[in-house]
């Protein structure tokens, strides 16, 4: 009986194995949790894109339910996200502010009218010193962020059809009531 | 056609980097520049994932480089700098994990195993100690078979097999 056990703990130790495997390698190792969800969004005070003498501040959307995309007109998987913003920008009540990352000014605005502009403003971040502060490290991200400025969500990567149905809009839903 | 698109942020990006180095507040100082770099070695870079900011040429870990030299010349303790990176990345960004709850087995997680692993092992020794002491010592006929067994398997090797050499 006793050695019956015995023999059954390779055997345990394989299905603790296998749970390991099939949870750690179903997880995609780019999207780091971002410390930041929960807390206040960093402030910022950044020029306009199209109109730089213009400085946008993040108290400007205090009172308001809101998306901050982080975007550049060299990103790749930008182009593959933007038409479902366009979409979405169209369709619902919702105020999507573009972060500018580390782009040009020209670039930019040249991508925007190619693209077309789903939001209410976009803000230069030259230097990526706000995308720090907002802990980027892959473009594009987009923050959720409630009427009392806190970060609700944040999607690593590209919005996906999915994403927006299944969790952003029944997050904005959720908060707008 | 995409890779020399790449290749050529990858190349823009150096530049870029280097005339940051070139302005960089701890370049004249010796003991900031040599901080710098160890902080750096200590800070893993998000977009490539196995490398730290020191060794990283990508945009972000020359950006996050730049955060950490500014901030030794503002006067910020290594504490600090760290606080500041884990605050907007989070533990990941760290190469080496705080010990707090979740991360406590990860820290004696090795330990408990080689404990584990010992304990079997004395278990499994002793058992079979045991188990020899306990056999009944052979009786005369026996250990005489036993013999025959062994020399007469010696002299079936040689005799049997032995038509090859």
């Amino acid at each position: 009986m006793k050695k019956k056990l015995l023999l059954m703990i390779p055997l345990l130790v394989f299905f603790v194995l296998a749970g390991f495997f099939i949870v750690g390698l179903n997880r995609n190792p780019r999207e780091i949790p971002s410390p930041l969800i929960g807390k206040a969004a960093p402030a910022f005070a950044l020029p306009d894109l199209n109109a730089p003498e213009k400085i946008v501040e993040i108290k400007d959307f205090k009172g308001q339910v809101w998306l901050l995309n982080v975007w550049a007109s060299w990103c790749v998987s930008c182009r593959e996200e933007h038409p479902l913003l366009v979409e979405f920008a169209k369709t619902h009540d919702v105020t999507i502010v573009g972060l500018n990352y580390k782009d040009k000014a020209a670039d930019g605005k040249a991508w925007l009218r190619q693209f077309g502009n789903p939001y209410v403003v976009s803000v230069m971040d030259a230097d990526g010193r706000v995308g720090i502060d907002y802990g980027v490290y892959g473009v594009p991200e987009t923050f959720l962020i409630d009427r009392q400025g806190v970060i609700q969500y944040k999607q690593i990567g590209a919005i996906t059809d999915q994403a927006l149905s299944e969790i952003i809009l029944p997050k904005i839903k959720e908060l707008k009531r | 056609m995409i890779k020399r698109f790449f290749l050529a942020c990858a190349v823009a990006f150096c530049f870029n980097g280097m005339a940051v180095a070139d302005v960089a507040p701890t370049d004249t100082d010796p003991v900031a520049q040599k901080r710098a770099m160890e902080l750096a070695a200590k800070l893993r870079c998000l977009v490539c994932q196995n490398q730290s900011i020191a060794d990283s040429e990508a945009d972000l870990a020359l950006d996050l480089r730049r955060q950490v030299r500014e901030q030794i010349a503002a006067g910020k303790t290594d504490a600090q700098i760290i606080s500041f990176m884990t605050d907007r990345y989070g533990d990941f960004v760290l190469y080496e994990p705080p010990v707090k709850g979740t991360t406590i087995l990860l820290w004696v997680g090795p330990l408990l195993l080689l404990i584990a692993g010992a304990t079997t092992m004395v278990f499994l020794l002793r058992g079979r100690n045991r188990e020899e002491a306990a056999s009944p010592p052979l009786t005369q006929a026996e250990q005489a078979r036993a013999e025959a067994l062994l020399e007469g398997r010696k002299a079936g090797n040689y005799g049997s097999n032995g038509k090859g050499k």
